[in-house]
């Protein structure tokens, strides 16, 4: 009794030991966590086809089938276009890891190269839009009043007022889209991924998708009233007025009404 | 500093500031009798505990929200004439919009300080309100509505609906998107209504909505009519306290009849004082740092958009919550032509008419129930009160559920559900979580309660085992001091009501006895379940019976509650039946 009572701890040692754990976890996460490739454009020619076509029948055949004309788990890919292949593998959605409500965003499998390869190959297989150009995606080069305007007619009841990201139905997700890149969020609108509908040329002609890209570029940024809470509403800055507020007054209180007594 | 007085009276030298002093005092009580009212108040006693405080939190709050809304209506334009935008805010360069929402962008912007302001208004807004439910938890919970406070009961309530009055229509005001979606949701209720709907829809907003009239009509009815209102009735709230005098915490030595605590004056004129500003600067220091509200996320209002993560503020959640909840299809055209829109008619009026009426009349049915016409000013232990617990406790966890419903969107996509398995969960739960909630905390009561029988009783347990000569082993336990049981013994050993019988000795029916039944068998809900403070009695057996108590025999019935020995000498005990009795 006597070794164990020499021994025995602060009795905040265990808060220690907790906060040390969590930095340990977090600090070797930060250190070993995959890091996303980064997108350099490049020209398609024929060997990219042939490269493609090697690719897709190593990573992505089994459900999209031998000549991608699609199979029962998966949809036909011909005429889906390069910008699909782009945006699908370019944010990691595709090689999709499991079943699930919709496929998330994920670490991206390929090397920009062999996403442009692939993408050739499946713009081979049949006509479809393509990857935009640098210029048609340049936030700098639209007008960010005007994207406002088409964002909150268009994009906002499922992706939030500024792109934050909201629920749909049965666990699928309009995601955030502040990480999202210029080209992929182009290609989205280009193609519809997923429960996304498809906005065409005629629907939002380029110049106003680059008005959109111009003002989802502007958000996720510093909020000028401090900390943006998740920019989710009013329901977390509910949350935190009850956490931080409340939780700092009844403390003030209790420290108040304690010193007296 | 220097003033010209006349008469030093005093035999020591005052000094120019002491003189200054005593000289306005003076002129001030001659003319207005000031020394009295100081002198009265200085010396008002008040019992000292943290749960006072957190009524103060709503008061310091609202004056923080007074000032800053002065401010904020030195550049706030309440207007729905319609206006192009230019200013710093690059996204809503040039877009079309009201005077309403280009004033608040102007006052975020370009009005020194009025971001700040504004932040701190609408935090202080939510912390009046998180405050206002916050402090009647602590008054329900703790009986303080009872006789003589009832009717001050109905004036927080009151100021709790006020409340909520004056934070919808100041969020309304600056006329964005998510602002007008709340307001497109009030004008379907208003429609709702069953015959008068669209009429009533059409005089609210002067016209098909959202009109033109709509803005200064909230701008006043924000301003001018809800914060008086609200000054008026926190006014007769104060009297209310000081007529009535600040209840107390059960303990040793409080009584119905006294107040054990501490003058205002010094104690809690520094104690209140102190607490306004760390109230103010936890509200500052939020506003400074987290950013709320950003009418500029949301854009302009057009009653066509609606954005994801619509959702009003925290307190009005609850009925978001409830619309979300209802299932569509319960609506119906009458025979007259009428549409009865019960999908809206539900969870818009009725649910919230429950909440709110069950909470209001509350003290009534109690005191109705317990047959109690007494003045009460000390609290109740919330244990002591299983039914009345579990029942704040079961409309805390509607609420909460209505809340959680509210955000349902949220919760999906934070926690990676599906929004329709949560939405079904919480129809399941609004019904089944409230009773679940009732049982388990009457339970919790229940059991505590036997816990202070037993403490009172058999005292704390000590670990010391001592084993006798003849081989008996025993534990010995320290009884507890006066002060522990009081607290465990004090309070009202409350049972159902008995009534007269229904027909008196002739067989002739006695008038009211249906009525009288009813209040009986309400109060056997309320009552049945009951553990019974320790009586003097049983104290008296319970430290009689061990063969090596020193306690002298007193002639109670020896019903042994339970084993246990003392073999510490109760110190400084008081006796048995005299259970008030200041040792």
């Amino acid at each position: 009794m006597k070794a164990l009572a020499a021994r025995r701890h602060d009795r905040r040692a265990p808060i220690v030991l907790l906060l040390l754990a969590l930095l340990l976890t977090g600090g070797l996460y930060a250190v070993l966590a995959p890091t996303s490739a980064d997108a350099a454009p490049a020209a398609a020619s024929a060997d990219d086809v042939k490269t493609g076509e090697k690719l897709f029948q190593a990573n992505c055949a089994t459900c999209h089938g031998p000549s991608a004309a699609g199979t029962e788990s998966a949809p036909s890919l011909i005429g889906v276009g390069a910008a699909a292949v782009d945006f699908q593998v370019g944010t990691g959605r595709m090689p999709m890891q499991m079943n699930g409500p919709q496929a998330p965003a994920k670490p991206v499998q390929f090397d920009q190269e062999q996403i442009n390869q692939l993408a050739a190959y499946v713009a081979s297989l049949g006509a479809g839009p393509a990857i935009p150009t640098a210029d048609q995606v340049d936030p700098a080069k639209g007008d960010s009043a005007n994207g406002m305007a088409l964002f909150r007619t268009n994009c906002a009841m499922c992706h939030n007022a500024v792109g934050a990201g909201g629920a749909l139905s049965r666990g699928k997700f309009a995601p955030s889209l502040w990480d999202t890149t210029p080209t992929h969020l182009y290609e989205a609108m280009l193609t519809g991924p997923q429960s996304m509908p498809v906005f065409s040329d005629t629907n939002l002609d380029p110049t106003e998708k680059r008005d959109i890209i111009a003002f989802i570029d502007q958000q996720g940024n510093a909020s000028p009233g401090g900390l943006d809470l998740g920019a989710l509403g009013p329901v977390s800055e509910g949350l935190w007025a009850w956490v931080i507020g409340m939780g700092l007054l009844i403390g003030a209180a209790v420290w108040i009404g304690a010193k007296s007594s | 500093m220097s003033t010209t007085t006349k008469a030093p009276n005093t035999t020591s030298a005052p000094t120019p500031l002491g003189r200054a002093a005593a000289g306005t005092a003076d002129y001030l009580d001659q003319r207005t009798g000031l020394g009295v009212a100081v002198k009265t108040f200085a010396r008002k006693i008040f019992p000292d505990h943290w749960s006072f405080l957190l009524g103060e939190i709503a008061l310091f709050s609202f004056v923080t929200i007074l000032i800053s809304g002065v401010f904020l209506t030195m550049f706030f334009v309440p207007s729905m004439a319609e206006t192009h935008y230019s200013g710093p805010w690059d996204s809503l360069n040039g877009v079309e919009m009201s005077e309403a929402f280009s004033s608040t962008l102007r006052l975020s912007f370009e009005v020194r300080g009025g971001l700040l302001m504004r932040q701190i208004h609408h935090w202080a807004a939510l912390i009046f309100m998180a405050s206002i439910v916050t402090h009647m938890m602590r008054v329900f919970f703790t009986g303080a509505f009872r006789k003589p406070r009832e009717l001050n009961w109905v004036v927080g309530f009151t100021l709790l609906i006020l409340g909520l009055l004056a934070g919808f229509s100041g969020y309304s005001l600056p006329d964005d998107v998510l602002s007008g979606n709340g307001l497109r949701i009030t004008d379907g209720v208003i429609k709702a209504v069953p015959i008068i709907g669209s009429y009533a829809s059409y005089f609210v907003f002067g016209g098909e909505f959202p009109g033109q009239d709509l803005i200064p009509r909230l701008f006043t009815v924000h301003v001018l009519l809800v914060p008086a209102l609200i000054l008026a009735l926190i006014g007769l709230h104060l009297l209310f306290v000081v007529l009535h005098k600040h209840t107390q915490y059960p303990g040793s030595g409080r009584k119905d009849t006294n107040v054990v605590g501490f003058p205002l004056f010094p104690i809690y004129v520094a104690k209140a004082g102190g607490y306004f500003f760390t109230v103010f600067g936890v509200i500052a220091l939020m506003a400074a740092t987290m950013s709320i509200n950003p009418v500029w996320n949301y854009g302009p209002y057009d009653p066509s958009p609606v954005s994801a993560g619509a959702q009003p503020d925290w307190y009005m959640l609850f009925l978001e919550g409830s619309l979300r909840l209802m299932p569509g299809g319960a609506e119906f055209v009458t025979w007259g032509g009428y549409t009865v829109s019960l999908n809206v008619i539900i969870p818009a009026m009725i649910v919230p008419g429950i909440l709110f009426t069950l909470l209001a009349i509350y003290p009534f049915v109690e005191a109705a129930v317990t047959g109690d016409k007494r003045e009460h000013h000390v609290l109740d232990r919330p244990r002591n009160r299983p039914f009345r617990t579990a029942f704040g406790v079961s409309l805390l966890v509607a609420f909460f559920i209505l809340v959680l419903a509210g955000s349902n969107d949220l919760i999906a996509t934070h926690f990676h559900l599906s929004i329709n398995d949560i939405t079904w969960a919480f129809r399941v739960l609004l019904f089944v979580g409230p009773w679940l909630a009732f049982v388990i905390t009457k339970r919790i009561c229940l059991g505590l309660q036997r816990k202070d029988r037993e403490l009172v009783l058999h005292g704390h347990e000590t670990g010391r085992i001592v084993r006798f000569a003849s081989g008996e082993y025993i534990e010995v336990h320290k009884p507890l001091d006066a002060h522990e049981r009081w607290l465990r013994v004090q309070h009202d050993n409350i049972r159902p009501l008995e009534i007269e019988p229904a027909e008196d000795a002739r067989g002739v029916r006695r008038k009211g006895y249906q009525l009288d039944r009813m209040r009986q068998r309400i109060s056997q809900v309320f009552y049945e379940d009951r553990v019974e403070p320790v009586t003097p009695a049983e104290l008296a057996a319970s430290h009689s019976h061990g063969e090596h108590d020193a306690i002298e025999s007193h002639a109670a019935e020896p019903a042994q509650v339970g084993g246990g020995h003392h073999l510490v000498e109760p110190e400084g005990e008081t006796t048995a039946d005299g259970r008030n009795s200041p040792a």
